[in-house]
């Protein structure tokens, strides 16, 4: 009897222990997800660069003595970047070597250099000390990437070419610094100048479109399903429907989005637009859904007492029951979008998937959004573009986080308890 | 010229606001109370006429403006333009657009694309002025109709209200149409794939190598649509991710429901959710650049070949992600449970674990059934875990260390190329969406049912 409850004693302990085991090993994933993207993403953030001297020489750009303005973009800077690299270092000599040694530089410092004599034409024949980026194999040496001890054709850097980092290094010519081209600049094939803001704006025009067309709709339809339709069969097959809407995978979403927007109205491929339409009808059901479930939460009470005023049905709706909604309706919302935002599948049906490297200005000009720029990078082969899609993540987690901690605090602050 | 034509509109219905309620007032030497409704009724029945008709206007003609144009195009090109096959003619049309945009051309273009062209920047001109003629005249038109019609016994608020209802109800009815407009374009789209290849051929047979020619002599182009192998697939990661989603949600959940302190329920809850908030493409890179290389490396220390892209790597990290699915629905089943049950089996002598066991979990087992139903409607419609950890081959295997592929990363490799849009290689696309649809249908209805029929009622 007593072997029994000690077993049975056993069992409990075991049973206890194997819900607190389950608890951890989620909480364990959740910290290792977030700690491997938090260690390859941080180096994002952080740039290195070297400091040359660049002489804006007309003769070196291959422009003639008193060159208009309209000239200046023609120059060859690249020759500018060549001159300023070989007087760090004049003992070098024959062809490869010097492409090793230009190689350093990143393809982006070129028109760096142009953007600057245009916007300064001053500097027209100046020596100027310029900050420009290092190539992605030498940011990734300096970043600790790439080490001496592999053996040289194992690695893309080769020991004369760590030797003339280790150089620039000691002659104090390398800089490090907040990486602010990452934020700012839109994507490139050059992992050091990939920046996420090109796929931001197109997320932010995305959003819009989708908010714009989901939160207006899905109230609507919330309000008349909750406070003026009868329970006929035609508001129950309504309610199926919207229920159902809300379990579809988001990759049908696309497919619809795909036979439809783009195939039957020929509407333009990778805009936010189309991709604002088809995540409008995704989030529609969760409006919907919240935005009933708020309605339903004002008491009975508030009605009556406005239709003893001898308010008219909608009035009692507009005047009074859709501003104590409000919070939870906007809660919802807020969670739905940061659904949205997160959503990739289906715009990659859409067609925005493709290589971006404007700035979108509009909500039919081809984007990206940032989760499909995360997918694509993390594509590419390169060692850098790791850490930048870490980065990118990291970027997109603190969206979402922004927003979901909006619609908690809102939550918290406004909504009423009845 | 689209948005500057709605702010124009924008900025016409609010001065058609103001005009009715000044109009409405005015009848009545500014006595409101005279009026049959508020003032503000009148002008948004002044509003309403003016604005209404002339935004269906707009958003009829952004909606099928481009298409009508298109067809005026083909209707003047050469007769030998229009006697090409259906994809040759879109290209050219696609040439005649990009020529009227301005784009500068890669290559030296027919005449009778720059004659499209020219037609087609003519059409865009003169459909735009038509455009604006028609949108002021409609509101202007209507603007003054409604004024006219202000009296101060209009029952204006009655009328309102009325078009308010009609709006709020079509609203409604749009989330049927989103339906409807899924079905029909999955059913249409998918119907042309099945004039193409047999539809026992697809649903049946093993060889899925979804190839279509692109010229008639190509080599190595028959294709083999049987789809069965990519529902094993499917399949097979769905198993792996329910084999780890399960246990550990539904223990997580007894374990949140019954032992834990409200205090650690307090932050544990919220941390599991975030699990569910993390956009899948997040997982998906996790499991591509973390997981797999580090379960190939650990299946290489044992001598055994693990693909770096195994469906173990894609279904264990999915099925991490379907851990809050499970637990927090599971959890809200749990707690629904009366405590007179829990407290009749205590008197009996019972110890918490053999009461979870017997009497909390057996009650609660229709609700946690229907939130296992749920997690694997979500698990068979999973893309970018799939897409970018699990492979691309169509193999019929049960080895769950070797790579195989799902329906949902076939959609996505199908329609991401660059194939012409009537192929059946494209269309079949269609078709495994179609089934994807239907399946995830199915078991969303099921685990309604389930809840439906088996739901204990307690007092």
């Amino acid at each position: 009897m007593e072997a029994r409850r000690r077993k049975r004693h056993r069992a409990e302990v075991r049973f206890r222990a194997y819900g607190l085991a389950a608890v951890g090993f989620a909480l364990l994933v959740l910290v290792l997800l977030l700690g491997t993207i938090v260690r390859d993403g941080a180096g994002a953030f952080w740039q290195y660069e070297v400091v040359l001297d660049i002489d804006f020489a007309p003769e070196v750009l291959g422009l003639g003595q008193d060159p208009a303005e309209a000239e200046l973009g023609r120059g060859d800077f690249s020759r500018l970047v060549k001159e300023a690299v070989r007087k760090e270092f004049p003992e070098v000599k024959g062809r490869r070597d010097r492409r090793a040694l230009r190689k350093l530089v990143s393809p982006g410092a070129v028109f760096e250099l142009r953007d600057r004599l245009l916007a300064d034409p001053a500097l027209l024949g100046q020596t100027v000390s310029l900050r420009l980026p290092l190539d992605d194999q030498a940011q990734l040496f300096f970043k600790g990437f790439i080490s001496a001890a592999v053996p040289e054709d194992a690695r893309k850097l080769s020991d004369t070419q760590l030797g003339w980092l280790e150089t620039l290094q000691e002659r104090g010519q390398i800089v490090s610094g907040f990486n602010t081209r990452f934020l700012t600049g839109g994507d490139s094939r050059e992992p050091e100048l990939a920046g996420i803001w090109g796929a931001a704006v197109g997320s932010l025009l995305t959003l819009a479109v989708t908010l714009v067309l989901s939160f207006p709709i899905g109230v609507a339809a919330a309000v008349y399903l909750e406070e003026f339709s009868s329970r006929t069969r035609f508001t129950d097959f309504i309610e199926v429907n919207i229920n159902n809407l809300a379990a579809v995978p988001s990759i049908v979403f696309g497919l619809l989005g795909l036979a439809v927007f783009l195939n039957f109205f020929g509407m333009p491929r990778s805009a936010p637009l189309v991709g604002g339409l088809v995540l409008s009808l995704m989030t529609l059901p969760t409006v919907i859904i919240a935005s009933r479930s708020a309605l339903a939460a004002v008491p009975p009470s508030i009605r009556e007492a406005a239709l003893g005023v001898g308010a008219s049905p909608l009035q009692v709706v507009v005047h009074h029951v859709l501003p104590l909604a409000l919070p939870g309706i906007l809660t919802g919302t807020i969670i739905g979008m940061a659904r949205a935002l997160g959503e990739t599948a289906p715009l990659l049906m859409i067609g925005m998937v493709a290589f971006i490297v404007d700035i979108p200005d509009g909500v039919t000009s081809p984007s990206t959004v940032l989760p499909v720029q995360i997918y694509l990078w993390a594509d590419s082969p390169e060692r850098a573009f790791v850490e930048k899609t870490s980065g990118a993540i990291l970027v997109l987690l603190g969206f979402l986080v922004l927003m979901n901690l909006a619609a908690v605090l809102l939550r918290n602050r406004f909504e009423s308890r009845w | 010229m689209t948005p500057a034509l709605l702010l124009a509109l924008t900025c016409g219905v609010v001065v058609a606001f103001g005009l009715g309620w000044r109009r409405a007032l005015s009848l009545v030497g500014g006595q409101a109370r005279s009026l049959h409704s508020r003032p503000s009724y009148y002008g948004a029945f002044v509003a309403i006429w003016c604005g209404l008709p002339s935004l269906l206007l707009i958003a009829a003609w952004s909606l099928f403006s481009a298409g009508v144009a298109d067809w005026m195009v083909l209707g003047e090109a050469p007769a030998e333009v229009r006697a090409q096959s259906s994809e040759r003619i879109d290209l050219f049309l696609r040439d005649v657009r990009k020529l009227a945009d301005g784009v500068p051309s890669t290559g030296a273009t027919s005449a009778a694309v720059e004659a499209g062209a020219v037609r087609l920047a003519a059409i865009r001109e003169y459909s735009s002025l038509l455009l604006l003629g028609l949108v002021t005249s409609i509101a202007t038109g209507g603007l003054a109709f409604a004024r006219s019609r202000i009296a101060p016994d209009f029952r204006a608020r009655v009328r309102v209200e009325a078009i308010v209802n009609r709006a709020l109800l079509v609203s409604s009815c749009l989330a049927i149409l989103v339906t409807v407009g899924i079905v029909m374009s999955l059913v249409f789209e998918a119907w042309r794939f099945f004039s193409l290849v047999p539809i026992d051929e697809f649903l049946f047979r093993l060889r899925w190598s979804p190839q279509t020619a692109l010229r008639p002599d190509q080599i190595g182009s028959s294709g083999a649509f049987g789809a069965v192998p990519v529902f094993w697939g499917t399949l097979m990661i769905t198993s792996i991710a329910m084999v780890v989603a399960v246990p550990v949600g539904l223990f997580a959940a007894v374990y949140l429901a019954e032992y834990a302190s409200a205090r650690f329920r307090a932050w544990a809850k919220p941390l599991l959710e975030i699990l569910a908030g993390i956009p899948t493409v997040v997982y998906g890179f996790f499991a591509a650049l973390t997981v797999g290389p580090v379960l190939r490396r650990f299946g290489e220390s044992f001598g055994m070949q693990i693909a770096s892209e195994s469906a173990l790597a894609a279904g264990a990290v999915m099925g991490v992600m379907i851990i809050p699915f499970v637990s927090s629905l599971s959890d809200d089943v749990i707690t629904a449970v009366p405590n007179s049950l829990r407290e009749g089996s205590y008197g009996l002598g019972a110890t918490r674990s053999e009461t979870i066991l017997q009497v909390v979990l057996p009650a609660a087992l229709p609700g946690i059934v229907a939130s296992v139903l749920l997690a694997v409607s979500r698990a068979v419609g999973e893309t970018m875990i799939v897409v970018m950890a699990a492979g691309l081959s169509a193999k019929l295997t049960v080895n769950p260390f070797e790579a195989v592929t799902t329906v949902t990363v076939q959609i996505v490799t199908l329609l991401v190329g660059d194939q012409e849009f009537d192929s059946a290689k494209t269309l079949a696309a269609f078709a495994l969406g179609l089934v994807l649809f239907i399946v995830t249908l199915i078991l969303n209805v099921v685990a309604l049912l389930v809840v439906r029929r088996y739901r204990e009622q307690y007092d």
